[in-house]
């Protein structure tokens, strides 16, 4: 349904997308996943024909998105990831000039229009001035002008930033109703990524770097443990110190959480050995260990693990 | 075209749900009201030769255009930099909508704003055709430029608006050059002689002049529909930028 072959994508001198290609099939949930500034957007824009390729080339549902994109758009329902509207228009009649746009007119433009109304929840802001709404519902009006007409591809844009933890989850159970639509949703946020995807596809610095199932994923990261750490000593000498350690793939320091000692993650192929020296190696050097416990790898573990540390939002 | 009256449409509710056009057009009317007044009198007052068309209307048709000059930048600047700003354009650019649609709709919806205004100054003529009948025609050729003239700057201005995400900008960049069209040839003794003939052509004045004498000649009409499509032409490349950027 959405093919994407080789796309690749400067602005200026800056490669934004590096050679990307993957399918998503007829209806079936993906999530572009990466930190900030991997590319995602961009290859939204190209998704949505907003802007065309620098090579390579996007269908949807075998439109060319660059040579026939009135069809292609037709198709595409987009919520950007600032979404912005008209501020005098009502609600509802946004949502109609947007209806109206997408080719639909008369009996159909009032039965989508109430239809997109339904869907998200909109009823009671429906007669406002769009420019008066809370940023929740002006997410909401942003996915019902995407889901107006009827399109059978969704590209949604971090649909959940920005929202407070109730608008969040209401917005995803929101998105779940619309299962059996083609969806590609970005987000940088991997629990919802695994919570409504049944694809996910990770790009770093433009770069694809996995396009799996959450399983698949879950299970690259099979032989990857984790142990969360806690150490009473001066912390780059302890981390230093617990790389050394038989075993120790790579030694990440947590935020401190305000309790006591420097908390640090630990990766290895096999803990066991690492959980076995890990006290001695503490007292030979007079720190105090606080805190070991083995945890499941997490789909942050293998993000991180896949893109590396460098990549990480933040760091 | 379904989606163009869509676009259409929503233009003009976007003007009239908006203050800033009842102020735009309470300030005209206010203006040219004000025009017809002292001109009138300026007519009645002196005569000279009794020629209405020569001796008033050709004022007031001046006049009326000199108020546009400051009118239609004020309708123009929000066009593409408000979209740009919110942020609108983004999703408009992804709608089944070419760009020559988005441009026609928002400068169609700009004239018939302007239409409506230059329609409301038709009570000047009819007023004076009720107390006095005078030959129409000739006024006609004058309303005929002040359409084209109106066209010409709103392309112009639309161009100026998809520049920016600045209306304030976008309004003074309008209202600056027009003026200064206009202004261009008002004293010939101040052209070199080499420079005048480059002067007259472009100056807005001379090419509306013959118009508000009631004379329609065909190279005015072909310079106004000129800078027009010149603009336009503009503002469409402008909008396709976004998709040479990048481009190798």
């Amino acid at each position: 349904m959405i093919s994407v072959e080789h796309l690749t994508k400067y602005y200026g001198t800056t490669c934004a997308v590096d050679d990307v290609s993957f399918t998503i099939g007829r209806g079936e949930v993906a999530a572009l996943l990466g930190p900030n500034g991997s590319g995602k957007s961009t290859l939204m824009r190209v998704l949505t024909g907003y802007f065309p390729p620098t090579a390579g080339r996007v269908c949807i549902d075998g439109a060319d998105v660059a040579e026939q994109p009135a069809a292609a758009r037709r198709r595409i329902g987009y919520l950007p990831e600032q979404v912005s509207l008209y501020p005098e228009l009502t609600v509802r009649r946004y949502l109609a000039f947007v209806a109206e746009v997408k080719g639909l007119g008369g009996r159909a433009r009032r039965a989508a229009v109430a239809d997109a109304i339904a869907r998200c929840g909109l009823a009671e802001v429906a007669d406002r001035l769009a420019g008066k709404l809370s940023k929740g519902y002006r997410q909401r009006v942003g996915l019902a002008q995407a889901l107006v007409g009827d399109a059978d591809v969704l590209v949604l844009d971090e649909p959940t930033v920005g929202l407070d933890p109730m608008q969040t989850v209401e917005m995803r159970a929101l998105l779940r109703t619309l299962a059996g639509r083609t969806m590609l949703l970005s987000t940088h946020i991997l629990s919802e990524a695994a919570a409504l995807c049944s694809r996910i596809v990770i790009l770093s610095r433009g770069r694809l770097v996995a396009v799996d199932t959450p399983e698949g994923l879950a299970q690259r990261l099979a032989g990857l443990a984790q142990l969360a750490v806690r150490v009473d000593g001066p912390a780059d000498t302890v981390a230093a110190a617990l790389g050394t350690l038989p075993g120790v793939v790579r030694v990440e320091r947590r935020r401190p959480d305000g309790l006591a000692g420097t908390p640090f993650a630990l990766f290895a192929h096999d803990p066991e050995p690492v959980q076995r020296a890990l006290g001695a190696a503490m007292v030979a050097r007079g720190w105090t260990l606080l805190e070991v416990r083995a945890s499941p790898p997490t789909l942050e573990d293998l993000f991180v693990h896949l893109v590396g540390s460098a990549d990480r939002p933040g760091s | 075209m379904r989606s163009f009256v869509a676009l259409f449409r929503k233009e003009l509710r976007s003007y009239f749900g908006s203050p800033l056009v009842y102020l735009v057009a309470a300030a005209f009317l206010a203006y040219t009201g004000y025009y017809f007044h002292s001109d009138l009198i300026y007519f009645i007052t002196f005569g000279f030769g009794l020629n209405i068309m020569e001796n008033f209307w050709q004022i007031l048709l001046i006049d009326i255009r000199l108020v546009l000059i400051f009118a239609i930048p004020l309708l123009t600047m929000r066009l593409l930099a408000e979209e740009r700003r919110l942020g609108t354009l983004e999703l408009l650019l992804t709608y089944p909508l070419g760009d020559r649609a988005i441009v026609a709709a928002k400068l169609g919806a700009c004239l018939v704003v302007i239409g409506a205004l230059l329609g409301g100054t038709l009570v000047y003529p009819a007023w004076v055709y009720h107390v006095q009948p005078f030959a129409l025609k000739p006024l006609v050729a004058g309303y005929l430029g002040l359409i084209l003239f109106s066209l010409a700057c709103a392309s112009y201005g639309l161009f100026v608006s998809s520049l920016t995400d600045s209306q304030v900008l976008a309004g003074f960049l309008t209202a600056l050059p027009l003026l200064l069209l206009w202004l261009l040839s008002w004293n010939e003794a101040a052209s070199a002689a080499g420079t005048l003939p480059v002067v007259r052509a472009i100056s807005l004045f001379n090419h509306f002049q013959p118009f508000s004498v009631g004379l329609v000649e065909l190279r005015d009409v072909f310079y106004f529909a000129f800078v027009a499509g010149l603009f336009v032409w503009a503002t469409l490349r402008v909008l396709e930028a976004r998709q040479w950027r990048g481009r190798r």
